[in-house]
């Protein structure tokens, strides 16, 4: 438990290495210079009385509350603009000062209404504790301040948050933190004196161009900016800290909680990825795990067409396991598996994939990483020894240079995106990769300094064409590969990238991309300093994914930009807990720790923590196991969290790989389209109910802990470990603790890891052992973890996925800020406000070309089958190239993706799928038909209850 | 296992190897990568394939390969 209200210094803190010393109301203190006086007499237990400042914001100095007196100097400075001196001494308090600021108050509240007991964030309203600190009893003026209080309207067009201009007091902390923290630039102060006024540019918030991420909300001193959820529920009791269960920034956050209901979501200002600051999923998208969608009761049924039947948790766990027995009495060891999850904790996926190896006894257990990020591990893996990325988030504070691969941290990966902006409005340089002209390239106060508008599928071709100028305009830092690299592999890679084939004359005509531009990229990213490359799923999901993870890694290591801050490789992972369910064992051919089922001594481990031989062949993976059930050879899983009717590609190859299966067990929170095709359905518990880790991005292990009890009276871990009993194998955990002290004895990489190292912290980044106790922030430092870095041939081969006259544009695909992933979450939530549906978006020449107009449907039709979708029309996707989100279910955004894919980890090559595109009358495909018809069918079959 | 989807990987995994100058680097990335990564019954399907079809399909370098390592490839009995 955390107290709801936190300390706020009122100014940021300062990194120095001189520290200077001062005098506060006779007190010395020490600070680091840069320091403001306020927060230097925070620092000393002094509080200064203040409304305009706060400790995530830039001193602004206009409330003219925190006036101070300092001797030698004249007037009443401000200490939130003053910076410390040596041997300054401070006075916070005089009769002078308490005139001036109860002087200052009383203008404040002549305009301000005095609804206090009333008011949402009565008792929480730094205004109303302001007053009370300087000790205000009269207002001259009177209470009649009509300018907002009697004029002014409420604006509550924002599902999650109200605004009300007679609150205001224009202290533009809310504007200061939608400039400074989230970067987006959408409020401003208008008007001067009692005239001033807060606003969303010439309309609502809803239609402005804020992004809900409620820096605003946070900052706003009093209830003029206010949840919705306060305003309903009341104000919180207590609060505890956990971690978001939505991309792969990780947040921090204080879940606020009244009674057991959690009425708020603060980002916590401690939190090591986010600094305080959040997006609209992570702070407002949290009421799917209270809709009334949720399964809370275990249900079973024997075919797919029967009604499913609500049973007891032992009942379901019986069945379950009684049928996975007899499939492989039946069928053999290796006829059922599992799938674990990147929305689930570590501790979840180590269950499960403990479950498939020791209880099934074989290695058919794989990951929904599977599709997004198996290349990374791979390609990093391969090249640098670890797979994973090479940084923390605060390096992006000293890169010079950012270069962003097939990634949208604006939507996908907001938090990070908001830190990337403030170091670019600093002054690094941006070279944006990717087909679409993403908000990167040109937003408020950013701008790409390239745009390589490449053609998709020709990732390697570019990657290499800026290697080969690094390496033959000589740009290469020779010392770094000769001291940290492998010389054979450096030579024969040299050999190679330095040929013709691979100069940006050469591929320009394949990429699309100015042989120019390519060459002045290459010259920032290799000579503009610090450089540091983010990339997301633009990179993997391709059929040379692994080998443009590898032609980075390689570009990394010929620049010699590894192993220091500001630098580095570093995939963002599309969900919050990739980088964790892969460090755990989630993969067929991987124990935890990424080592290889067939090494006799890393199974001989095993075996005796588990007490079971270890299977030392490879499983199936998650595509693989479709292609078995469809041969016949695979007929059993248990699917952990995992949506993969909708989430995998060529919807109708998986749907009849699903139906193929005699035992399909799904865990989720809700009916999703896998759960369709399910047997047994084991009700999920969100992360509000259960204790656990993420481990983000940066490798960083964070806890997720429990602030409700579990809906359906188990937490995952507990139904995992409820299967495994009744499979025959019982594990011996009580709590999540037990789980990673486990994982700990067993890991390398994490033998420091423990709940009790994690609360002391706050989060750790593996490795975290005897060499690094407190975890390794940036990786490589002095050698790879390989040893010597290995350079490897990225020879450029065109996907297979060809256009032709008859499919002649590329469709890509990805995500939007509102929604995430498949949408489960979000979709019932009120980010459906912003995107309601997934849309086709093309540009305009190919729209013209069509005949089709803004919001027309349109057929899309590909070699693997056909969806109708309304057409967004967009100069931000180049001509020939079409791109649709996957948010929806009904849009069928996967029956036309194709199962060609990564030729190293089979990631479906989701970012390439040649389409032709026509205008329709019809709303929906044949396919599209079928699937309502499917869903009214299966919906129909659930049991009558409240609950559903 | 559909052999045809299997030929197909088989060949994309050599596609890649084959770009390396060092013809037994080639045949061992190869044979080392699918022995890493493919389940059992994907390389007992891959093998009776070339076996019953004269490797049909194949690029030469997966055969290479494959004649190479046949032993470390040949799943144990089921």
């Amino acid at each position: 438990m955390y107290s709801v209200k936190e300390p706020d210094a009122g100014t940021p803190e300062r990194n120095s290495s001189e520290q200077v010393t001062l005098e506060i109301d006779g007190r010395a203190v020490t600070v680091p210079a840069g320091t403001s006086v306020m927060r230097a007499a925070a620092d000393a237990g002094v509080r200064v009385p203040k409304l305009c400042a706060t400790e995530s914001l830039e001193a602004f100095g206009s409330c003219r509350l925190c006036l101070v007196q300092i001797e030698g100097r004249r007037g009443y400075p401000a200490s939130c603009t003053t910076v410390v001196e040596p041997g300054m001494k401070v006075r916070t308090q005089s009769d002078p000062l308490a005139k001036l600021r109860r002087g200052v108050m009383e203008m404040y509240i002549s305009d301000h209404p005095l609804d206090c007991l009333t008011c949402p964030t009565n008792g929480n309203c730094e205004l109303q504790e302001q007053a009370g600190v300087v000790g205000l009893r009269e207002v001259r003026y009177g209470f009649d301040g009509a300018n907002h209080f009697k004029q002014a309207e409420k604006d509550t067009s924002n599902p999650y948050f109200d605004f009300d201009p007679a609150k205001c007091i224009a202290c533009s902390r809310c504007v200061r933190a939608c400039e400074e923290v989230q970067g987006t630039f959408a409020l401003t102060l208008q008007g001067r004196g009692f005239e001033s006024k807060i606003a969303s540019g010439d309309t609502d918030f809803k239609s402005s161009e804020c992004v809900s991420c409620g820096a605003c909300v946070q900052a706003c001193p009093t209830a003029t900016l206010v949840e919705k959820s306060i305003v309903e529920r009341g104000q919180p009791d207590h609060s505890v800290v956990t971690t978001c269960a939505y991309c792969g920034v990780g947040c921090s956050f204080r879940a606020e909680v009244k009674g057991s209901e959690v009425v708020r979501m603060v980002p916590n200002k401690d939190g090591h990825a986010n600094h305080g600051h959040s997006c609209v999923k992570g702070r407002f998208a949290w009421g799917y795990a209270t809709h009334k969608d949720r399964i809370t009761k275990p249900m079973i049924r024997s075919s797919i067409r029967d009604p499913w039947r609500e049973v007891s948790w032992d009942e379901a766990i019986a069945y379950a396991a009684s049928e996975f027995k007899r499939i492989q009495a039946k069928y053999g060891r290796g006829a059922v598996g599992g799938i674990t999850s990147s929305r689930c904790t570590n501790e979840e996926t180590y269950l499960v994939q403990k479950l498939v190896r020791a209880a099934f006894g074989n290695n058919n257990v794989d990951t929904c990483a599977r599709v997004c990020h198996s290349p990374t591990g791979y390609g990093l893996k391969t090249t640098l020894g670890e797979s994973a990325g090479t940084q923390d988030f605060d390096s992006v504070e000293h890169a010079d240079v950012i270069v962003v691969i097939g990634a949208n941290p604006t939507d996908a990966h907001p938090v990070f995106a908001s830190q990337m902006k403030r170091r670019l409005r600093a002054g690094a340089r941006l070279i944006v990769i990717d087909p679409r002209g993403i908000d990167l390239v040109r937003s408020a106060h950013v701008e790409a300094a390239h745009h390589l508008q490449l053609r998709p599928g020709t990732n390697v071709a570019v990657i290499n064409a800026l290697a080969h100028v690094v390496v033959t305009e000589g740009l290469h830092n020779e010392h770094f590969v000769r001291t940290r690299c492998e010389q054979p592999a450096y030579d024969k890679w040299k050999a190679f990238i330095s040929d013709p084939r691979n100069a940006p004359e050469a591929t320009e005509e394949v990429t699309g991309v100015p042989a120019a531009e390519i060459r002045a990229a290459a010259r920032l990213y290799a000579t503009g300093g610090n450089a540091a490359i983010y990339y997301g799923l633009g990179v993997t999901e391709h059929s040379q994914g692994s080998t443009m993870v590898m032609g980075i890694a390689n570009l990394a290591m010929v620049t010699g930009n590894i192993g220091r801050p500001g630098v580095g490789v570093n995939p963002l992972r599309g969900q919050n807990n990739v980088q964790g369910s892969c460090d755990m064992g989630s993969f067929p051919h991987e124990l935890p720790g990424y080592r290889h089922v067939s090494d006799p001594a890393v199974r001989a481990l095993f075996a005796a923590a588990w007490g079971v031989d270890i299977d030392a062949e490879p499983g199936l993976r998650i595509p693989n196991m479709f292609d078995a059930a469809i041969d016949g050879s695979f007929r059993g899983l248990y699917v952990q969290g995992e949506d993969i009717a909708q989430s995998d590609p060529n919807t109708q190859h998986v749907t009849a790989a699903l139906e193929s299966l005699e035992c399909l067990v799904v865990q989720d929170l809700f009916i999703n389209e896998t759960a369709k095709f399910a047997h047994v359905f084991l009700p999920g518990s969100s992360f509000l109910e259960k204790d656990g880790t993420f481990t983000n991005a940066e490798r960083r292990i964070s806890r997720v802990r429990k602030v409700t009890p579990p809906l359906a009276g188990k937490a995952d871990w507990e139904a995992t470990l409820a299967l495994a009993e009744a499979l025959g194998y019982p594990m011996q955990y009580t709590h999540p603790s037990q789980i990673m002290d486990e994982i700990a004895r067993l890991t390398p990489t994490f033998t420091g890891v423990s709940y009790a190292k994690l609360d002391q912290l706050g989060s750790i980044q593996w490795p975290c052992n005897d060499r690094a106790p407190e975890g390794t922030p940036v990786m490589h430092i002095d050698e790879f973890v390989r040893g010597k870095g290995k350079f490897v041939i990225t020879e450029y081969v065109a996907t297979q996925e060809r256009v032709t006259r008859r499919f002649p544009l590329i469709l890509t695909t990805g995500r939007i800020l509102s929604q995430y992933n498949v949408g489960a979450q979000t979709r019932r939530t009120a980010n459906n406000t912003w995107h309601h549906e997934d849309r086709l978006e093309l540009h305009p020449h190919d729209a013209e070309h069509r005949g089709i107009k803004e919001g027309d449907w349109c057929k899309i039709v590909s070699r693997a089958g056909e969806t109708i979708l309304r057409a967004t029309i967009s100069e931000r996707m180049q001509p020939g190239v079409v791109y649709t989100t996957f948010h929806f279910p009904g849009s069928g955004a996967n029956v036309i993706t194709t199962e060609n894919s990564d030729w190293a980890t089979n990631c479906p090559e989701y970012k390439v799928t040649a389409v032709q595109v026509s205008p329709t009358g019809e709303p929906a495909s044949t396919w599209q038909r079928r699937f309502g018809e499917f869903s009214e069918e299966q919906d129909a079959l659930l049991p009558r209850t409240d609950s559903h | 296992m559909d052999a045809h989807k299997l030929v197909r990987m088989a060949n994309e995994i050599a596609t890649f190897f084959e770009s390396d100058p060092d013809p037994a680097a080639v045949s061992d990335g190869i044979a080392g990568h699918i022995r890493r990564f493919w389940d059992p019954r994907m390389r007992r399907a891959l093998l009776l394939h070339i076996d019953e079809h004269a490797g049909e399909g194949c690029r030469p370098a997966v055969l290479a390969a494959i004649a190479a390592n046949r032993k470390s490839l040949t799943p144990p009995a089921a």
